[in-house]
């Protein structure tokens, strides 16, 4: 009977398995495969070497990034705060309201957005109406920071939202009884045991952020170049796949370590609960 | 003594649904008083509004003779010890107590020299280092009550804090909590559906019901003089009969006319007779002021409770003596075992053992605590 059970459970992950072979472990075999090796197969390091030239886009990307996830950050908290406080009803249909532009398409959205910043867009016919010149938006680095600011933010409330609503309402009024004004019940209470949820949402918007493309592509009109964006390109030539994958590799490891120091962070937290 | 806190024809609804209905109350400094009654008297909302969390619609609250309305808790030198407990999850034992110091940016050497003292009070010396979440309901609960007290507030509110706890930390705990504020002479304002908690530990009792209050006064007079048959009900266990004033001293009810101690009502008033469980002796039928039938017998430890049907009204009567059920016993009453209290709104609703079970009794308890 236990065998039975446990083959039965070993089975029933089978399909995660293959699953997880097929779509994460070869992919990212390739990957290091190619970063380390020239176009005829040979080894060599000359791919790592390369990245020196793409060191402005590195800076680029993950400057942009974390000015979109602290631009996230600083609008998503006090959403996600007042949110939580909003009665059951009310709080139901603003989530709705925030959740709603997820389900339209990540292209259509961005589409949209040229359509409003183009030089020829909306708001400039709008300005031009009212005589107030018009702005270049398209093609600013302001504008691809909006891009990212704009499509992933829902990913920054979500998170911390949940992390709030679940403060007993006791605790912060214990805290106001003990004599913290408002803006001490804030930092000493309601931040710190918020700070998982932040966390996530930090790295929800800051992850898809730097791997982005097509939103400095089409908000960025071009004028430089992200690591999405390199890239995208080295892939579209066949020569040029290995640079392509030192360059998916370095910003694989990027990313994992932030994530890694960032589940430090909280995992050091749970440990002290613990103890 | 001097009147720290006063509340003047104090009003609150929520949702439209009255809670509190023009209540007056003087709270005594350095008293320990308790606001008793059952889930849904209004008693939680008193307390709430003393601390600042609710503001009344209607009436006034004064602290020390200033008005403080509108006063957040945050300003007022009033602190709480919440139901249950509301420690901050993030923070061990010393930096929950600490709290209050620290927003007071105290010096380091002063917060741990007060932590300590504190913690000592508290018997959790040695706890400071532990993380509050992994402590047992007792614990958690000596810290909160540190916590509130380390800043030396002048009242101190606690919300039903033992109801979490089992009955023997319980029973330690009321002699602790007593222990505590004759220490520091603190104003204890302490709110329970516990009428044995309420009678053991304070100094005044406030009796709730219906968001008014029914009665205040020592726990002896509490119980020895209730003002109306829910008083009676409420606190202890009562036979509450109808009866009739036949003159000063001289009461009907039961269709026997008995000796008691009071007088002052009009004559040939209707009023209603209490007469405790314990204060009832069993005799011989012949001997006996009332004869009745035996319904059912508990035995409860020091004493048996009996149901006597007597006349087709149901009596409890305590006694040591093991009488068998179906048994004709008579009942003999000393004149000041009978209480004679006003007709009042209660009048009729309480005091008949007819449908009495001890299941019930836990049942209505154990709701209360859900409040």
């Amino acid at each position: 009977m236990n065998k039975n059970k446990f083959l039965s459970g070993k089975v029933a992950a089978y399909p995660h398995v293959v699953w997880s072979v097929l779509f994460i472990v070869f992919p990212l075999i390739f990957v290091i495969y190619f970063a380390f090796t020239t176009p005829g197969g040979a080894f060599t390091l000359e791919n790592i070497y390369a990245l020196g030239d793409h060191k402005e886009t590195f800076v680029l990307s993950v400057s942009l990034s974390l000015i979109a996830t602290f631009f996230c950050f600083i609008v998503g908290y006090p959403l996600a705060y007042l949110l939580a406080q909003v009665e059951p009803k009310k709080q139901r249909i603003l989530i709705m309201l925030l959740m709603l532009p997820m389900w339209t398409n990540l292209l259509i959205r961005t589409y949209s957005m040229m359509a409003l910043m183009d030089d020829a867009g909306i708001i400039n016919s709008l300005l031009k109406a009212l005589n107030l010149g018009t702005v270049r938006m398209i093609g600013t680095k302001a504008a691809v920071v909006f891009g990212m600011a704009y499509d992933f933010f829902p990913y920054m409330v979500l998170p911390i939202f949940t992390s709030i609503s679940k403060i007993d309402k006791r605790v912060i009024e214990a805290a106001a009884d003990l004599g913290s004004n408002p803006l001490r019940v804030m930092t000493k209470v309601v931040l710190p045991l918020s700070a998982s949820g932040i966390i996530s949402g930090i790295t929800m918007v800051f992850v898809p952020s730097i791997s982005t493309f097509y939103i400095s592509q089409k908000l960025g009109g071009g004028t430089f170049d992200l690591l999405g964006d390199a890239i995208e390109r080295q892939f579209q030539n066949v020569n040029t796949y290995n640079v392509g994958a030192a360059i998916s590799l370095v910003m694989m490891i990027l990313v994992l370590t932030s994530l890694w120091v960032m589940n430090r962070f909280t995992d050091s937290e749970e440990r002290e609960v613990r103890e | 003594m001097k009147k720290i806190i006063e509340l003047r024809h104090v009003s609150k609804a929520f949702d439209g649904e009255g809670v509190l209905n023009d209540l007056n109350l003087d709270i005594f400094d350095q008293q320990f008083i308790t606001l008793l009654g059952p889930s849904g008297c209004g008693k939680t909302t008193t307390l709430r509004l003393i601390g600042g969390f609710e503001k009344p619609d209607e009436g006034e609250i004064y602290f020390d003779g200033e008005k403080i309305n509108d006063m957040p808790p945050y300003q007022r030198h009033i602190n709480t010890v919440f139901q249950k407990y509301a420690l901050f999850p993030h923070l061990n034992v010393f930096e929950n107590v600490a709290f209050s110091l620290r927003l007071q940016k105290k010096s380091n050497i002063e917060i741990a020299a007060r932590v300590k003292e504190m913690l000592e009070l508290v018997a959790l010396k040695g706890f400071e280092r532990k993380n509050v979440t992994f402590l047992s309901g007792g614990q958690q609960q000596r810290v909160a009550i540190a916590r509130a007290l380390i800043s030396h507030p002048k009242v101190l509110l606690l919300d039903e804090p033992l109801g979490a706890l089992d009955l023997k930390l319980r029973k330690d705990m009321q002699n602790e909590l007593k222990k505590i504020q004759k220490q520091t002479g603190i104003t204890f304002i302490y709110v329970t559906h516990d009428q044995e908690e309420a009678l053991c530990m304070s100094d005044v009792v406030v009796v709730m019901a219906d968001g008014k209050i029914q009665q205040i006064g020592s726990p002896t007079d509490i119980y020895n003089e209730p003002k109306n048959a829910f008083v009676a009900d409420f606190i202890g266990e009562s036979n509450i009969l109808d009866g009739v004033m036949e003159s000063d001293l001289r009461v009907s009810f039961s269709g026997r006319t008995f000796t008691c101690v009071d007088k002052g009502f009009a004559p040939l008033e209707a009023v209603d007779v209490v007469v405790r469980p314990e204060d009832v002796d069993v005799v011989s039928q012949e001997e006996g002021m009332l004869t009745g039938v035996v319904t059912s017998v508990t035995f409860k430890g020091v004493h048996y409770e009996i149901i006597v049907d007597i006349g087709g009204f149901k009596w409890m009567i305590q006694t040591t003596d093991y009488v068998g059920v179906d048994e004709k016993i008579g009942l003999f009453i000393e004149p000041d075992a009978i209480h004679i209290m006003q007709k009042s709104e209660y009048s009729g609703k309480y005091g008949d053992y007819s449908s009495f079970s001890d299941e019930l009794d836990e049942l209505s308890d154990a709701s209360a605590v859900e409040e």
